[in-house]
């Protein structure tokens, strides 16, 4: 059965192009653009892999990180934060909230490739 | 025997360093200047002392100002110096010997290092911008959004010799828009960083979103009359895409605004409030009065027509995080965008307190400074959905000092910590860059 990753990201050539890499690869891919509900998402429907957008519409990537962790049911999933932030206080409070992995935009497609394969098991 | 960390080196010594720089015998700078070897070198050795004649003719002999070999290098000058080696860890014992021996290779030094100062302060300056300017920061994140969007896209593209066609269709229409957004978005980046005066000529490029929408409204006189009515004339969409000179940001900034505009006027429309203000000059008693909620008869009471409320009021409102929305100023009074704020004022307290009315007469510095009588509330709105977090907004109403009721309590506000000159602050957060009255004595 294909490995399920959900991609919380509000910009939609972003969401487009990250989903075709890892649909490619053999990922299935759910999205998810609001920040307000992302957390309710993975609960109700749990995924293998949560790649994080920061900065999302309603509610902070970081506060929705820290709802994951502190819940049980979730908070052993992987979670890779994205940001366009990459200074280290940034990458440090995304680690001190429990984010798996953290990298900067712009990324490369491999590197997110990579990254998804060795966090998912893949 | 250890050298003291300071050596002072005397008259003789400066003259020898000097000669030996130049590369001159002792033999001839003393034929130079008349009197025997012998003799010179018992100067150099500091066992004569010289003046007068004599030193005019040295300095002459050594292309030096007769003061440079009495004295020394100028003693702001070598502290100056011995600061620049100490902020490198250099050791500071040959400051002195440095600049006398060198005076224009000291003078190199020490402007590099005024200059290095100054850098440093600019840097931190742009860099404490970046992180307290939303503005720039979320002009940062368009850009970057867009050139991560160009990249990812660009690479499957470059890397797909199988993508179909349909397909690669779309990743060209995708890489065409947001190309045309990283454009864009860097274009207002480069304006807003420029320094006003530049950019093009009606100055959109020079002025941020919010401070265009805020010209925008001053021109304008913060009033509205085509969203006044039972059936207004046009959409706050038509109206701000009515206004000239804004970017895409601005018209966004002002319709939001101009929405919140259309709902106060609905409720509360012009003659009500005129009417009720002649009566009861007071906004809690007026908002008692009118059943209507208090924030919103602050932000009616500053948008109204000329003669039709407070003869002259300024408004401001926050965000949960202190960020100032479009702003009108009394009497160009008004709060500080961008930079750290003074947490005094009472649109701050109000954060801290929702629903709890706040009065208070905000004072700034200075003897002839300006102050307003601020009345100030915050709201938390609830969010779409049950889960979505609330959403907290403070609004001030200033309105001119000599309104203020008697028993209004006084409030020393400032300009933000930085600027403030206020001594004995409990607020104070850092250093002003402003001499306060304990370092002036």
């Amino acid at each position: 059965m294909a490995r399920r990753v959900l991609l919380i990201e509000d910009e939609p050539n972003i969401i487009e192009a990250v989903s075709f890499i890892l649909s490619r690869d053999g990922w299935t891919v759910h999205t998810h653009s609001d920040g307000a509900s992302a957390a309710e998402r993975v609960r109700a429907h749990p995924p293998d892999l949560v790649i994080l957008d920061a900065m999302l519409p309603g509610r902070s990537g970081y506060d929705i990180l820290q709802e994951l962790r502190d819940a049980e049911e979730t908070r052993g999933i992987p979670v890779m934060m994205l940001t366009a932030r990459g200074q280290a206080r940034d990458r440090e409070l995304a680690l001190s909230l429990g984010a798996t992995h953290f990298m900067t935009k712009p990324f490369s497609n491999a590197e997110v490739l990579d990254r998804v394969r060795a966090l998912a098991g893949g | 025997m250890a050298e003291p960390s300071s050596r002072r080196m005397l008259a003789g010594g400066r003259i020898r360093a000097r000669r030996l720089d130049a590369g001159m015998a002792q033999a001839e700078l003393a034929r130079q200047v008349g009197i025997s070897p012998s003799y010179l070198n018992l100067i150099e050795h500091d066992r004569r002392r010289i003046g007068g004649r004599l030193l005019n003719a040295l300095a002459r002999a050594l292309d030096l100002e007769p003061a440079q070999i009495a004295e020394g290098a100028g003693g702001a000058r070598v502290e100056r110096l011995s600061a620049a080696a100490l902020a490198r860890g250099r050791p500071t014992s040959d400051a002195e010997a440095f600049a006398s021996r060198f005076p224009d290779w000291a003078a190199l030094v020490e402007t590099q290092a005024e200059m290095i100062e100054t850098l440093k302060a600019q840097v931190a300056g742009l860099s404490d911008r970046l992180a307290h300017d939303p503005e720039l920061s979320a002009s940062l994140h368009q850009v970057i959004t867009a050139a991560t969007a160009i990249r990812s896209t660009a690479s499957i593209l470059a890397g797909n010799e199988a993508l179909d066609r349909d397909w690669q269709a779309r990743f060209h229409r995708n890489i065409h828009a947001e190309s045309l957004r990283l454009a864009e978005s860097s274009r207002r980046l480069a304006g807003y960083l420029e320094a006003p005066g530049e950019g093009d000529g009606a100055g959109v490029a020079a002025l941020s979103p919010l401070d265009q929408v805020e010209a925008a409204l001053d021109r304008l006189g913060h009033h509205v009359p085509a969203l006044e009515g039972p059936n207004p004339a046009m959409s706050p969409e038509e109206v701000a895409k009515g206004v000239a000179g804004l970017d895409e940001a601005a018209q966004d900034i002002l319709t939001v605004w101009l929405r919140t505009y259309r709902a106060d006027a609905a409720a509360l429309p012009v003659e009500t409030v005129a009417r009720g203000w002649r009566e009861t000059p007071e906004p809690l008693a007026l908002a008692s009065r009118l059943g209507c909620a208090l924030p919103r008869l602050l932000r009616r009471l500053a948008t109204l027509p000329p003669g039709a409320g407070p003869a002259r009021a300024g408004l401001v409102t926050s965000d949960a995080g202190g960020a100032l929305g479009p702003r009108r100023a009394l009497d160009g009074l008004t709060l500080q965008r961008g930079a750290v704020a003074c947490p005094l004022w009472p649109i701050y307290e109000a954060l801290s307190q929702p629903g709890r009315p706040l009065r208070a007469l905000a004072m700034m510095p200075g003897e002839t400074a300006s102050a307003a009588l601020c009345y100030a509330v915050s709201t938390i709105e609830a969010g779409p959905e049950w889960i979505s977090p609330p959403r907290m907004v403070a609004v001030m109403l200033m309105l001119p000092s000599d309104t203020a009721p008697a028993e209004t309590t006084r409030r020393a506000v400032g300009p933000g910590c930085s600027l403030c000159p206020r001594d004995n602050c409990p607020a104070r957060r850092e250093p002003s860059l402003l001499p306060t009255p304990s370092r002036m004595l």
